[in-house]
């Protein structure tokens, strides 16, 4: 079952100013249980991609559909109980909130949806178990390592049970243990629990652990590869 | 402050035959019949005549103010009894006469002594009298505490050979917000070409200058301090806004509505206003609690200018509940204003943008 399914996408950032064309045409499906890195240098466009794929823009032509829907026809707020039922996203830093404790963190968009605190509980604790980190969970992000606050972030983002996690250069501010670490865990959500990671990245070692390889260059798809690992 | 002087001597409003107010003798006095005795019973009115004179002591001699009274409507109106500070009180058939206790001092004269006065009556008549002080009273108004001299009604009718007539009558009001309906009852019924109705601030206009002027400079520096209160407030949640623009960021990526980050500033800015409120009321109550039971006793040209318009020169804060409940309020509508920024801020706000470092 595709959850992704992204036809012609294009973007032109300041069409009337001065035009950056940011993506131009790509054709991306995405199936469930894969675990997807987009790779490319610098301003090739994959912080784009996934921001429309995320439903955090739109794009200038092209369609995009998310769990068979068509997301550019959803209104602002629509899209916004999409995104919070439908996609987990890990930025690159900063993801959580200062004044919530870890545990607070993960359950957030739980709380959202006013889901009962036995349930939440529950779930927190899973998660934070999953990701290791049960020992931290009355502790505030300023008091983790980079590494440690990614995982919570990855907690956070699974916790409504999403169709898939965003991850836009998870590891782009970890040394490389945390990196491998944070890659670790993905590895085993996605072999045991089948959750589909879409993830981009332009460092080797994380190029490295990805499945399936779709290499952006200048806004389009140069190359896209399927390894067996 | 008006209605210190007002309560203690003038009233709100008084009636008097036309054209006293602007020369003020007795033959600018009336019959107390010509007021209509549905007017009598409607409002409560305290009888005067009123007049000069000259007292003496024997070695001093200085003008004064005299004011024929019914002593028991008087003290009912102004309180009189409770500003007695030496003997007795005075009764409508005593023939003796209070004397403010400043002219007292003046004229070096106690309870006991003999007032002598002398004066000019009613239509050229001679007046003369030589009366015991049974009681000295105090004034707040430094003005009042150095002239007046009481006497009953009936006394100062014979003093100055008037009859039956009177001055002016003091009309009592249960307070301020009364008076217009008073002023328009009174207006109507009283015949216009007999008699003058003015309320108090025909009565004392230097006093209301003076008042207005007061308070238009307080106005000022109120407003100045909500111009503060407002930047200060307004550069407090502009910060909490813009500092978290990343955090507001993530928030509506991860699916915040809008909404629920507008209702959550929002509360964020009136927690932070009513903890100003009552962080300033704690501070200021004990201050202003303070300058309410101990008033600052005003010393030198200001109180000379104080006592010019006949007020008691001390500056008293009013201790107030509404006070309180007004500034409280005014500091909600001000981070209710002021939090309109924001919140449109927050409003466009788009998760893409607003993370862009
Ligand atoms: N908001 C924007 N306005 C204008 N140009 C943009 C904007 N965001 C990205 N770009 C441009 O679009 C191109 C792709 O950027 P991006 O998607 O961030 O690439 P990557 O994430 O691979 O570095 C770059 O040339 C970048 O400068
Ligand atoms: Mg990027």
């Amino acid at each position: 079952m595709s959850v992704i399914v992204a036809k012609h996408l294009t973007k032109i950032y300041n069409p009337k100013t001065v035009p950056v064309n940011a993506l131009r045409g790509v054709d991306l499906t995405i199936e469930k249980g894969e675990f997807t890195a987009i790779v490319g240098p610098s301003g090739s466009g994959k912080t784009t991609l996934l921001n429309i794929i995320g439903g955090l823009d739109k794009p200038s032509d092209g369609s995009i559909r998310v769990d068979n829907e068509d997301i550019t026809q959803l209104s602002d707020n629509e899209l916004i109980d999409f995104r919070q039922k439908k996609i987990g996203f890990v930025f690159q830093s900063y993801n959580l909130i200062p004044v919530l404790t870890v545990e607070e963190n993960t359950e957030f968009v739980m709380l959202l949806q006013k889901r009962p605190k036995a349930e939440r509980e529950k779930r927190v604790a899973e998660l934070l178990d999953s990701v290791g980190l049960s020992d931290k969970k009355t502790k505030r992000p300023n008091q983790l390592s980079g590494g440690q606050q990614q995982r919570v972030a990855v907690a956070r983002a699974l916790a409504p049970k999403p169709a898939f996690i965003l991850a836009d250069e998870p590891t782009a501010n970890l040394d490389s243990a945390s990196a491998s670490n944070l890659l670790d865990i993905m590895e085993k959500l996605n072999r045991e629990e089948g959750v589909t990671f879409v993830f981009s990245t332009h460092d080797q070692r994380v190029i490295d652990r990805a499945r399936r390889v779709v290499t952006l260059v200048d806004g389009a798809i140069g190359s896209d590869e399927i390894r067996g690992n | 402050m008006v209605d210190n002087v007002v309560r203690y001597y003038l009233g709100y409003v008084q009636i008097h035959h036309k054209g006293f107010w602007d020369d003020r003798t007795l033959e600018n006095s009336f019959e107390p019949e010509a007021v209509p005795a549905s007017l009598k019973s409607e409002m409560a009115m305290a009888p005067r005549l009123e007049s000069f004179a000259l007292a003496s002591s024997g070695e001093v001699t200085r003008g004064v103010l005299v004011a024929g009274i019914d002593p028991v409507k008087e003290d009912e109106m102004t309180g009189l009894k409770g500003r007695l500070t030496a003997g007795q009180y005075l009764s409508m058939e005593d023939t003796a006469v209070l004397l403010a206790e400043g002219l007292g001092q003046l004229l070096n004269l106690g309870v006991g002594d003999t007032l002598i006065m002398v004066s000019q009556g009613y239509q050229g008549r001679n007046a003369a009298g030589a009366y015991p002080i049974k009681g000295l009273v105090k004034f707040g108004s430094p003005e009042l505490n150095k002239q007046l001299v009481l006497l009953p009604l009936l006394l100062a009718r014979d003093f100055y050979g008037t009859g039956e007539r009177l001055t002016s009558l003091a009309v009592n009001l249960p307070g301020r917000e009364a008076l217009p309906e008073a002023l328009k009852i009174l207006n109507t019924e009283l015949p216009k070409d007999e008699f003058e109705v003015m309320g108090y601030k025909q009565l004392m206009p230097e006093l209301i200058e003076a008042q207005e002027l007061d308070t238009a400079g307080a106005m000022l520096i109120l407003w100045v301090l909500y111009l503060l209160i407002g930047f200060g407030l307004f550069g407090t949640i502009l910060m909490m806004t813009r500092e978290r623009t990343y955090e507001f960021g993530v928030l509506t990526a991860i699916g915040t509505r809008h909404q629920t980050l507008m209702g959550m500033l929002w509360s964020e800015a009136m927690m932070i206003g009513i903890a100003g409120a009552i962080a300033g009321i704690l501070v200021s109550l004990p201050i202003v609690w303070y300058l309410h039971t101990y008033p600052i006793q005003l010393t030198g040209n200001m109180a000379k200018a104080y006592e010019n318009y006949g007020m008691e020169p001390v500056v008293k804060s009013a201790f107030e509940l509404w006070i309180f409940v007004k500034q409280a309020i005014v500091i909600f509508i001000i981070s209710t204003v002021l939090t309109v920024y924001p919140l449109w801020y927050i409003w466009r706000l788009k998760p893409v943008e607003a993370m862009r470092e």
